[in-house]
């Protein structure tokens, strides 16, 4: 039997009675990171990293949640259960569990570059790897984040030229945070959404240095304005909250922007592709670094994944999950949809 | 090729007009400062301004190098394609990142590399392109391809493109839209001199070019679509209004200068050749006229007829069994002639009119068609040109009554001239402006219809779900065996927020998936809008409709009330077509 199968709840390991992720309520949750699709609301007991439990309390309340350090090994039943950098935002992990010498690793979402803001990614030695898929087709290649970044502060020097502000929207959790730490605090103020603001604080508990921000409440001057970027969550556009900045250029950090038809479906001024999620090249390197024979493709461009694994001699299967409906656009603004969702007050 | 690639993305990114103003301002401006750049500006005003070469490399071609250049699986390919929509860019995200070689202009691409291809074998196009495309700057490739695939609509009109050049060169913009007339035809290989041409200094012999036999910047209509009710506050009242019926043919104007005419179309093709079925009426027209008209297939009565009659006008789908036609035989003159609807004299023995008002036009057009008609008459000649009529009514609601019989006359509704306007060009942005041209159209014909099949968009649409197939049903409710028979594709006339839901729809309803089109189990009902309706051999349904477009999402509708067959029959009869 399967030590991990897919079940109406969630991710489900029999052997050690416990969900991973689960999308409805159950008695154990281990809890990969903090996005809202996930950690979901109404489990008994959750268990997650130690940067994790401060996320699930400001989304979740007043839960009960056991922390644990990365490399750090539970055992319930015989299973041995211990959490692994995923490189995705603070606190992110897979998940690995162990049997009877047979090693199952559940990634949840990971990216393999290091952002200065999460632990980087570590590869674990498995038999079976549970990967995403977000991002799995080969156009998704992303730049060295050096470059984005600089084409981010270009975009900002035009717009300061110009007397405009630049408002960058980006996920509350995690992106926001790698964008504030990576963009030139020279160039003038970070001024924060409140959703973004909150996240930071969290940040900042964990030991994670971020520049200096601000909220729009606390900038004096409306002229400063001008020269900030401002870092919003997606939902905050078209809101009225951006009519106090006055004349501006909007941008999102995300990698759908990749593709054209994404940034201009939202009639955005610029788009930058920079994704918490692996590229193609990181999901095939990931894949092939865990030394898997077995590998089990969830939410994202999950049948193509599945497919060319299979092609290229690996045992893969595609593994129904609730975290993205399908590839395309449901999954395609999933990344900026669940940043919407998060983003209101 | 780097300045080029600049402003294509540039011009991709803006969204404000503004922006794509300014870019293409800075762009034009730098050109016209540096001669060694005139020959590659000469290309990009010929891309900006909506020029298309022929494709020089064949999609199977450009399919091969997505598929060997990038190593993977022909079918992953199709996945990357189907998740970008544009072939360009899938191949400019596919292929992986080359070593940049020494930049090559806009220029050298096109005369040297790109228009010599098609001579070349398959084998030698292949590797150069293969070559080519492992030199250029990663940030290079995406224009590059748009060069091949020919697509490079960025989104900014012809009209911004002649006002860019008019700011840059200091003239203004009539003049630049007449310098610009011709420049974007196919096959057209622009050069240096083309592009110092339209940067010169104005010269007094300007006026020249119109001998050179090209037509004026049409005057484009803008639509009226407010209620009834409204038009009076904000139009004064008919009577300042010169008003005619719209026709659905092809807008043209038809220029004799000396002994030579020219028939050209509004997408400023000339067509000439196509419509030799004009020479008589071409051979009457005194030298120095310009008129403005709607080309259309009438045939015409047996007897004696006025100059305003349309008696034995045909349908749009007669006219468009002309259009495209290189050679036109006896056959097809007799069958289906075409005709000038003559609706405004732009020049008239030499003489621009253009700022005359408009009811000064009419009255000088009215003259020489009448003098052509009885001209005509004398010499036992029947001429292939018509005046537009007028209409009158004291109201605007009994013009509004009188427009509804503009389906059963095969035309589109009204059209109303400020009769104290001037001839202006292109689309005026202008509110109310006095001498506004309107189209007021009739409501299309809609029928409620199911979405069955399913594809995804191109563009800014790319990657969703976006084109969908219409069906009705074969019977009515009840009867024992009915089917759902496709007979539209539409695609626009969705939020971006119902495409969302649509696009959602799509993939949970999938029954079966062919390439990029997807079956779904039928749930939707649309009511689905059109321009008019013709038969067709070629469609199942027995009909084929004109700019199909989806009005309202009828979410209260079950698909069992969906329209049949039928009610498609009844609007082809009630359009006067057996």
């Amino acid at each position: 039997m399967d030590l991990i199968a897919s079940t109406d709840r969630g991710l489900y390991c029999a052997a050690g009675d416990f969900h991973i992720d689960p999308w409805r309520p159950v008695p154990r949750a281990i809890i990969t990171h903090g996005h809202s699709d996930h950690a979901r609301f109404g489990s008994e007991i959750y268990v997650c990293h130690r940067d994790t439990a401060p996320i699930l309390r400001k989304r979740l309340g007043d839960v009960t949640i056991e922390t644990v350090e990365y490399g750090e090994v539970l055992t319930r039943d015989g299973v041995e259960i211990s959490l692994h950098p995923a490189g995705h935002v603070l606190g992110s992990a897979q998940v690995r569990v162990a049997l009877n010498g047979e090693t199952w690793v559940a990634s949840g979402d990971y990216k393999l570059e290091s952002d200065g803001v999460s632990p980087a990614f570590e590869p674990v030695r498995c038999h079976v790897f549970i990967t995403e898929s977000t991002f799995g087709l080969p156009i998704y290649r992303w730049r060295p984040q050096a470059d984005t970044f600089a084409a981010i502060d270009a975009w900002r020097r035009e717009n300061i030229a110009a007397g405009r502000a630049s408002i960058l929207f980006a996920y509350a959790l995690g992106k926001a945070q790698r964008l504030i730490a990576n963009l030139d605090p020279a160039l003038g103020p970070i001024v924060c959404h409140g959703a973004v603001e909150a996240i930071n604080a969290l940040y900042r508990e964990a030991g994670i240095a971020l520049p200096a921000t601000h909220l729009a409440t606390q900038i004096e001057h409306k002229r400063e304005f001008a020269s900030a970027v401002i870092v919003a969550p997606p939902s905050a556009a078209a809101s009225p909250w951006l009519k106090r900045f006055g004349d501006y250029s909007d941008a999102l950090a995300s990698g759908w922007m990749q593709v054209r038809g994404n940034r201009r479906r939202r009639g955005l001024d610029r788009g930058f592709a920079l994704s918490d999620h692996a590229d193609w090249p990181g999901l095939i390197a990931a894949i092939e670094a865990t030394g898997a024979e077995r590998a089990l493709v969830t939410h994202g461009y999950t049948d193509p994944l599945t497919r060319y694994l299979r092609e290229k001699g690996l045992d893969a299967r595609a593994l129904h999950t609730a975290y993205g409906e399908d590839q395309g656009t449901e999954g395609a603004e999933g990344e900026a949809e669940s940043g919407a969702r998060e983003g209101r007050p | 090729m780097k300045a080029f690639a600049a402003l294509y993305r540039k011009l991709d990114s803006a969204t404000s007009t503004r922006a794509k103003q300014a870019a293409m301002i800075a762009f034009f401006a730098a050109a016209k400062a540096d001669p060694a750049q005139w020959a590659s500006a000469a290309w990009a005003v010929y891309f900006l301004s909506g020029g298309k070469p022929r494709q020089t490399a064949p999609t199977r071609l450009l399919w091969r190098l997505a598929v060997e250049g990038s190593g993977y699986p022909d079918w992953l390919c199709g996945e990357c394609y189907g998740a970008v929509g544009d072939l360009a860019e899938m191949l400019s995200l596919l292929l992986p990142e080359g070593v940049a070689g020494e930049e090559v202009s806009l220029d050298t691409w096109m005369r040297e590399r790109l228009l010599p291809l098609p001579t070349l074998d398959e084998e030698e196009r292949y590797a150069g392109l293969k070559r080519w495309v492992g030199e250029l700057p990663s940030d290079e490739r995406l224009a590059f391809f748009k060069l091949i695939t020919g697509e490079l609509r960025v989104g900014v009109s012809r009209l911004q493109v002649v006002k860019a050049l008019a700011e840059v060169v200091g003239v203004d913009e009539g003049c630049m839209a007449q310098r610009l007339i011709g420049y974007s035809q196919a096959r057209r290989i622009p050069t240096a001199t083309d592009f110092e041409a339209l940067i010169g200094e104005v010269l007094h012999s300007e006026a020249q070019a119109l001998d050179a036999g090209k037509p004026f910047p049409f005057y484009l209509a803008q639509s009226w679509s407010r209620p009834v009710a409204e038009m009076l506050p904000a139009l004064g009242s008919p009577p300042d209004w010169i008003i005619e019926w719209k026709y659905d043919g092809i807008r043209a104007q038809l220029l004799k200068r000396g002994a030579d005419w020219r028939l050209w179309s509004r997408g400023e093709g000339l067509i000439s050749d196509a419509y030799p079925d004009l020479e008589p009426l071409a051979r009457a027209l005194p030298s120095g006229t310009a008129i403005d008209g709607e080309l259309v297939v009438l045939i015409p009565p047996e007897g004696d007829y006025e100059a305003d009659s349309l008696d034995g006008l045909a349908i749009f789908a007669s006219l468009q069994q002309r259009l495209g036609r290189k050679i036109v035989s006896e056959k097809t003159k007799r069958e289906l002639p075409v005709a000038f609807i003559a609706y405004d004299i732009l020049e008239s023995e030499g003489r621009d009119l253009r700022a005359e008002p408009q009811h000064v036009r009419r009255a000088l057009l009215e003259a020489l068609v009448d003098r052509l008609f009885i001209e005509a008459r004398t010499r036992g000649e029947r001429l292939p040109i018509r005046i537009s009529p007028t209409v009158s009514a004291d109201t605007w609601e009994a013009l509004a009554e009188k427009r509804e019989q503009a389906r059963s006359l095969m035309r589109e509704g009204f059209m109303l001239k400020a009769r104290e306007g001037a001839y202006g060009i292109g689309r005026r942005k202008g509110g109310d402006r006095a001498d506004v041209w309107w189209k007021w159209k009739l409501d299309p014909m809609s029928v409620d219809a199911v979405v069955i099949y399913a594809e995804r968009g191109h563009g800014r649409r790319s990657g969703v779900y976006t084109d969908y197939t219409f069906a009705v049903w074969s019977a009515g409710e009840g009867a024992s065996a009915r089917e759902l028979v496709p007979f539209a594709k539409a695609y626009s006339g969705l939020t971006d927020a119902e495409i969302r839901e649509m696009d959602s729809i799509v993939r949970r309803t999938t029954i079966e998936t062919f390439g990029p089109v997807r079956s779904v189990n039928p749930t939707q009902v649309f009511e689905l809008g059109f321009e008019g309706i013709a038969p067709s051999k070629r469609h199942k349904s027995g009909v084929a409709v004109r700019f199909p477009r989806m009005l309202r999402w009828r979410r209260d509708k079950p698909i069992a009330e969906a329209d049949t067959l039928d009610a498609l029959k009844a609007l082809l009869a009630g359009q006067g077509v057996r």
